[in-house]
């Protein structure tokens, strides 16, 4: 996957923390993070729709925060921390789910699953900066990704249920500060 | 689609940026301002947009923030985002600016706003947006940097039309100055999908005698109805004359306001849209 054939003009060597491991890649200026993940990194976890900001299929965390990858260039990722789907995963190789994925799982919030990487990096986002998210905030919040499967109301309930859950077991809510 | 091929720089500070903007826009290079990518990057992939050049002020951190003047007037760095403003507590944006926390709920979706900024927002200049609404209605004065040093521009002279704007090609808009408190302001509109550009965007402000219930005067200003955000004196006339804050006057400046403007496309519904929003938009003010 990483084979470079040619080098046109303009090829960069960019430096990424993803998912906390630094990786290296030789990619063209006009590389969008989400196909250096997928293409480059061979991360395809996360998912590439409309490549205009409106489906919210790509969207992972940078430095926290739920972005469109879509819409940003590899290179203006150089010094931040991504996140992607991969990271949800639990248990000694990363192959478990983790609790959130687990809730999507239990409130059937993912039929085909295209869509699903989005939701799981937005709602990740969502609860580390809000984890008190009533379940109105949060239907507002997942208005920002499409679905076209499951009408919404599972998604909503899954997230809400996965923060529920994170609440019950740290007993003293703390205020976290967002990336700014 | 993927956006097609240019040379990418990453600007080290605002000097270093007006510099590699004016020489590559004196070499025909077509250089354009990378900030949040919100807007840019979406046209980019499209190929609506195909720049020669990208200068990335992503990592200019000291255009980032709000700071509040000694004559307590409220600037905005241009790489502050929206969600930034959205989050900013009363210790950073003073009460009598809730106006613009308010409105970020209607800037797109929070993806969007992580990385979107008010910079970005004001120079891409869309006739809906709320950055721009919001400078028109409060007088606000945008700061560009150049060659030739600094600017200020009012905001009624710094929208030109649909995406043009008074910013040179080699000028980089530093910061946004909201001149005064707004504390009776309100901004509220419709799209068909929340999160979506505005159909029609309406924002006031009102100028409330110290008795909580007596206007005074104020402002009017519509988006959607025109290829800039504009003030509608027609409205604030109506204002003017004063009177008691209630339904009747809501409505007086909303039929004023729908009267007075000529939407270039769909007029018939964007004059009603305008009018059922201006009416909002001044009860929302009221109840401030
Ligand atoms: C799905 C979606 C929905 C959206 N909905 C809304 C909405 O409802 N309301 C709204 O207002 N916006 C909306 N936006 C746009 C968003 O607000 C953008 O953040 C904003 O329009 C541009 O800001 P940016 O920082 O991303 O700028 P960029 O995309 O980086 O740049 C936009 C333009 O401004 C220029 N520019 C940027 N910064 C500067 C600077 N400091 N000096 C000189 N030139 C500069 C660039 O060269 C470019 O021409 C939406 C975007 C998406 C993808
Ligand atoms: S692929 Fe990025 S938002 Fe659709
Ligand atoms: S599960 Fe199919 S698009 Fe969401």
């Amino acid at each position: 996957m990483t084979e470079t054939t040619h080098r046109p003009a303009g090829q960069q060597l960019l430096g990424l923390t993803v998912n906390g491991e630094r990786r290296e890649v030789l990619a063209e200026s006009r590389r969008t993070l989400v196909d250096v993940l997928r293409h480059d990194l061979g991360l395809t976890g996360t998912h590439v729709g409309c490549e205009h900001g409106i489906c919210g299929a790509c969207t992972v965390l940078v430095d926290g925060a739920p972005a469109r990858a879509c819409l940003m260039f590899a290179a203006q990722a150089e010094g931040c921390e991504i996140r992607t789907v991969e990271a949800l995963g639990e248990g000694p190789d990363g192959r478990e789910l983790g609790d959130l994925q687990q809730a999507f799982t239990e409130h059937h919030a993912l039929q085909c699953g295209f869509c699903t990487p989005g939701f799981l990096m937005l709602a990740e986002g969502l609860l580390s900066e809000r984890p008190d998210a009533t379940k109105e905030e949060i239907r507002e919040v997942v208005a920002a990704n499409l679905c076209r499967c499951t009408g919404y109301q599972t998604i909503v309930e899954a997230v809400d249920a996965c923060a529920a859950r994170r609440r019950a077991a740290t007993p003293t809510p703390s205020e976290e500060d967002s990336c700014s | 689609m993927k956006p097609a091929p240019f040379t990418y720089h990453r600007a080290r500070d605002i000097d270093d940026a007006t510099r590699l903007l004016s020489r590559l826009t004196d070499d025909g290079g077509d250089p354009r301002v990378l900030a949040g990518g919100q807007s840019l990057v979406a046209m980019m992939n499209y190929r609506l947009a195909r720049p020669g050049h990208l200068i990335d002020i992503g990592r200019l951190t000291t255009l980032r923030g709000l700071r509040t003047g000694e004559d307590g007037a409220l600037h905005i760095g241009a790489l502050t985002t929206h969600h930034a403003v959205e989050t900013a507590p009363d210790a950073v944006l003073a009460p009598g600016f809730t106006v613009l926390r308010d409105a970020m709920r209607w800037v797109g979706h929070l993806p969007i706003r992580t990385r979107g900024t008010v910079g970005g927002s004001l120079a891409h200049a869309d006739a809906t947006a709320e950055w721009c609404l919001l400078a028109v209605l409060l007088d606000a004065v945008i700061v560009a940097q150049g060659p030739a040093g600094v600017r200020h521009i009012e905001a009624g002279d710094f929208f030109h039309g649909h995406y043009t704007t008074a910013l040179g090609p080699d000028e980089l808009l530093t910061e946004v100055v909201f001149p005064r408190p707004a504390p009776r302001a309100a901004l509220t509109e419709f799209a068909p999908r929340h999160g979506d550009f505005a159909t029609v965007s309406a924002a006031v402000d009102l100028d409330v005698a110290g008795d909580g219930h007596t206007v005074r005067g104020g402002r009017v200003a519509l988006g959607g109805v025109a290829a800039t955000p504009v003030r509608v004196p027609a409205a604030e006339a109506v204002l003017a004359r004063g009177g008691t804050a209630g339904p009747e006057l809501a409505s007086a400046v909303a039929r004023a306001a729908a009267g007075a403007v000529d939407p270039p496309a769909d007029a018939e519904y964007r004059r009603g849209l305008a009018r059922t929003l201006v009416e909002r938009a001044v009860r929302q003010a009221v109840a401030r």
